[in-house]
């Protein structure tokens, strides 16, 4: 498809320079290039313009080679060369490359008010230039300098222009200038600032803003109009990219908070290992790619799919054996089980620390992690996007299996009552350690995705361990879909306040209003209401 | 007669720690300054300071108990009352450094004229004043804890909630002096001190005076502390601490009895924090970091919650393992030392080394009158 692009564009640029009275203008480059040799500031001046004009194909390298310092002149023949940055020395009537540079060679001189000339006669050429990005970017650089002189050769450019985006970048460009212009008729100016209008950026501003003051009163109003209108569209954005990286954040706090919602909010259990976890979970991918990397490097794309139910086992698994060994002894007293389990997370860290060294671990991202597409304006990465879709499967699967199968049954009856359970047959103890074990599993798993996003270290837990339990209390002990909208709500909240008071500020903003708010209501936002409170 | 007094008040552990500790304040700068290095008895400079250091730990940890041990409030953010202590005496020590800084502005300590900043913001004043910079110590860990508390007490915010809350305290403060705009130095925190009350914080004679300062006050927070908890005051407490209800029930207000304990707690811990600073010469964010406080639970998990003397002993304990171990080749080893004595107390010793001690000694007095009742209740939730 691009190749196709490509070869277009070459085409027609070929067919555009054809076209152009090349024979006539070509005669000014001899004279153009006897000014340069005079170096002298005005005479090559006078010179940029004519090479500028002289549509040579080899003109725009010319320029790029004078404001580069890499163009010469040899003074016994005012012979003058350019030297490519590879080394080679081509000539600059012929354009043909020169077997043997001559000794003795001067370098053209240059000062800031030629080098904005040939920024202005380099970005005209470019316009012409066979890559779409390319001219593209000349157009945006007209765009920008609103460079008067420029307008003829731009609207050939215009007219050979084939392709849409790249035309109407030209488009943009050209009404850029023709608003900035002193003599331009009324109905293009307005036709000038409907197309602007259009392109609703924050360069479209500046354009509209620096509308000529010799314009008269109705453009003047409808330019400050649609600077208005604009600025109101771009709010909007920014709402909307305020509410998706608010999504995104929330999403990131509903993962890591997800398993802390099972353990603490079902069973009670104050693990303070639970960021851990999320550790663990991070160093099983790392391993999983760094063993893909060695074996099977073609099956990079799958490791998160390997490593996902690797660290709900391996993570899962430590956790029966945390519960097990230690929280049993402690059900009942929830100020020595989060003693004990800080004890745990010490340990697990300064093993992992022992383990993989204190340092970062490069963890990939697949191919369909990376990169960014645009949606209305706002521009939205697909890790982030995965990370969102990952988190709702992994919530409305953790929904459904406590609802529909046996086992979430059977949590559902030991958290409500115990010795009712019990009594019915149920091995509680046997359910307390699957519960744990699946909150840990599920910190697993969030350590999996936490690791596209995050540095994995051995700290990698501690970061998310605060901010889990905020989002487990604010969201009300016991209650799933509480953690999905406290998750959700913080997030939004924290993106809008950044802006306002920076990342560290909404931080401590967040934290302080969370503070006040369990003052308000100590069981969270969706509290259990009746019996199972007491419990 | 005053040991008649003594006796009346103290039971034999808290006996034996007021003249350890009064023996140690006397003894151990009197040793550096006066005995000669040659001597077996002579303590050296940096071992007094290492000294002085556990002793402002263990009166972190008393006053730490004073609301786990005796009120039930697991404070997980006792260390931002430290920390709040600390920079209140590191703002003073600052203010002396005057134009010995590197950048030798007479008023403005150097990270401000760093930041370009062209005056003191308005809460550095008064703190070119030593008693008012004592006086902050204390009273600025207490009104942060007043107000924390009068929120967190009034609305009932019991058990892990408040715990996890407080976290959340100590970490906010953590990531609020981390900034450099709020004109507590930043990341660097306050460091570089050169004078105490116009005598070089380096010299011996001052490193001596304040172990002996730091002792003084460690005996005076221990009596205090056990003056609050015999007292009917210090029953009530420990009767919030058993059953919190049924105490609101029999009409007192639990709420205030709470709050006054924490408050003084907090205003005990920052005085620690104070005394902590001139003798490690720098305060900075990181002292605010959840893990502090957490650990500073553990000493007192260590040497027996409910007893004062245990927090002490346990400051002291964990705090010498910690050296031990991180100046040896041992250091990569010493969080897992940490992390299980986070288990083993919490699983196989709940009462803490003292705790445990006076039980048996309780079981042996108790296996003569056959009567096998432990002397300290235990802690219930």
């Amino acid at each position: 498809m691009s190749f196709a692009r490509v070869l277009c564009a070459l085409l027609f640029s070929a067919l555009a320079c054809l076209s152009m009275p090349d024979a006539v203008r070509a005669a000014d480059l001899p004279s153009a290039l006897t000014r340069l040799a005079a170096d002298d500031f005005t005479e090559t001046a006078q010179a940029i313009e004519e090479i500028a004009d002289s549509g040579a194909p080899h003109a725009e390298a010319i320029l790029t080679a004078l404001s580069n310092a890499r163009l010469f002149i040899e003074p016994a023949t005012k012979k003058v060369f350019w030297r490519t940055p590879a080394g080679v020395v081509h000539d600059a009537l012929s354009g043909e490359p020169v077997a043997a540079a001559p000794a003795g060679m001067d370098v053209v001189r240059i000062n800031n008010r030629l080098r904005r000339v040939l920024a202005n006669a380099i970005g005209a050429l470019t316009l012409m230039a066979p890559e779409p990005q390319r001219r593209r970017a000349a157009a945006e650089a007209l765009f920008r300098s609103r460079d008067e002189s420029a307008l003829p050769l731009l609207e050939d450019a215009l007219k050979a222009e084939k392709l849409p985006a790249v035309a109407r970048a030209f488009r943009e460009a050209r009404a850029s200038i023709m608003l900035a212009a002193a003599e331009t008729p009324k109905a293009q100016r307005i036709e000038s600032i409907s197309v602007l209008r259009e392109r609703a950026d924050m360069g479209a501003i500046a354009s509209l803003r620096s509308i000529n003051a010799k314009a008269d009163e109705q453009a003047k109003a409808l330019a400050a109009e649609a600077v208005a209108d604009i600025e109101q569209r771009l709010k909007l954005i920014g709402y909307v990219q305020n509410v998706w990286y608010g999504l995104s954040l929330g999403s990131v706090l509903l993962l890591a908070a997800i398993g802390l919602a099972i353990t603490f909010g079902v069973m009670g259990v104050i693990n303070m290992a639970h960021g851990e976890m999320v550790m663990l979970g991070a160093y099983t991918t790392f391993i999983v790619q760094e063993f893909l990397r060695s074996t099977a490097p073609q099956w990079f794309d799958y490791s998160l799919a390997i490593a996902l139910p690797l660290a709900f086992l391996v993570t899962g698994l430590v956790g029966v054996a945390i519960e097990r060994g230690v929280i049993r002894f402690l059900y009942g007293r929830p100020l020595e089980t989060l003693l004990a389990t800080w004890g745990i997370s010490l340990i697990l860290q300064q093993a992992v620390r022992t383990a993989f060294g204190p340092t970062n671990r490069e963890v990939g991202s697949p191919s369909y992690m990376s990169g960014a597409f645009d949606l209305l304006g706002v521009s939205i990465t697909w890790g982030r996007l995965w990370i969102i879709v990952f988190t709702l499967v992994v919530f409305v699967a953790l929904l459904l299996a406590l609802k529909y199968t046996p086992m979430g049954l059977h949590m559902r009856a030991v958290t409500q009552n115990r010795r009712m359970a019990a009594s019915m047959g149920i091995r509680t103890p046997w359910v307390d350690a699957m519960t744990f074990g699946l909150g840990s599993g599920l910190a697993g798993i969030a350590g999996v995705a936490l690791s596209q996003i995050d540095n994995v270290s051995p700290n990698l837990g501690q970061t998310y361990i605060i901010d889990s339990f905020m989002v487990v209390v604010f969201g009300g002990v016991g209650n799933l879909w509480g953690t999905l909208v406290s998750a959700f709500a913080l997030g939004v909240a924290n993106k809008f306040l950044e802006p306002m008071a920076g990342a560290v500020l909404a931080k401590i903003f967040i934290l302080v209003l969370l503070i006040l708010f369990i003052q308000k209501r100590p069981r969270g936002l969706f509290a259990l209401k009746g019996r199972a409170v007491e419990a | 007669m005053i040991i008649q007094y003594l006796l009346s008040r103290y039971e034999k552990t808290g006996l034996a720690f007021l003249i350890v500790m009064a023996a140690l304040a006397i003894f151990v700068p009197l040793s550096n300054l006066f005995i000669p290095p040659s001597s077996a008895f002579h303590v050296p400079t940096h071992v007094m300071s290492l000294m002085g250091k556990y002793l402002c730990f263990a009166i972190l940890a008393i006053s730490l108990d004073l609301v786990w041990g005796y009120c039930g409030i697991l404070s997980l953010g006792h260390g931002a009352f430290f920390a709040l202590g600390g920079y209140a005496m590191g703002m003073y020590l600052m203010r002396q450094i005057g134009t010995r800084g590197v950048y030798a502005h007479p008023v403005l300590p150097d990270f401000m004229v760093f930041l370009n900043w062209k005056e003191l913001p308005w809460f550095w004043y008064g703190f070119d004043l030593f008693p008012f910079a004592i006086v902050m110590a204390l009273f600025a860990p207490g009104l942060l804890a007043f107000v924390f508390g009068w929120l967190a007490f009034r609305s009932r915010v019991t058990g892990v909630y408040l715990s996890i809350i407080t976290q959340a305290l100590t970490y906010a403060l953590m990531l609020a002096f981390f900034r450099n705009d709020m004109g507590f130095g930043g990341n660097n925190g306050l460091t570089d001190f050169k004078d105490i009350l116009g005598f070089s914080v380096q010299a011996q004679g001052t490193r001596a005076t304040l172990f002996f300062l730091t002792a003084l006050t460690l005996i005076g927070t221990y009596m205090l502390c056990r003056w609050m908890t015999i007292t009917s005051f210090g029953k009530v407490l420990v009767a919030v601490r058993d059953a919190e209800s049924r105490t609101r029930f029999l009409g007192y207000r639990v709420e205030h009895y709470k709050l006054v304990a924490f408050t003084v707690s907090a205003a005990l811990a920052g005085l620690a924090g104070a005394l902590y600073v001139p003798q490690v010469g720098i305060i900075n964010p990181s002292e605010f970091a959840p893990a502090n406080s957490i650990e500073a639970v553990v000493w007192v998990a260590t040497g027996g919650r409910g007893t004062l003397v245990g927090a002490a002993v346990g400051a002291v304990v964990v705090n010498f393992a910690k050296t031990w171990f991180t100046t040896g080749a041992l250091a990569p080893y010493w969080l897992f030392v940490l992390g299980g004595i986070f288990i083993f107390v919490t699983l196989a010793m709940p009462s803490g080394i003292v705790g445990t001690l006076q039980q048996w000694a309780g079981r042996r007095r108790a296996g003569k009158a056959d009567e096998a009742k432990p002397p300290v209740a235990q802690a219930a939730e």
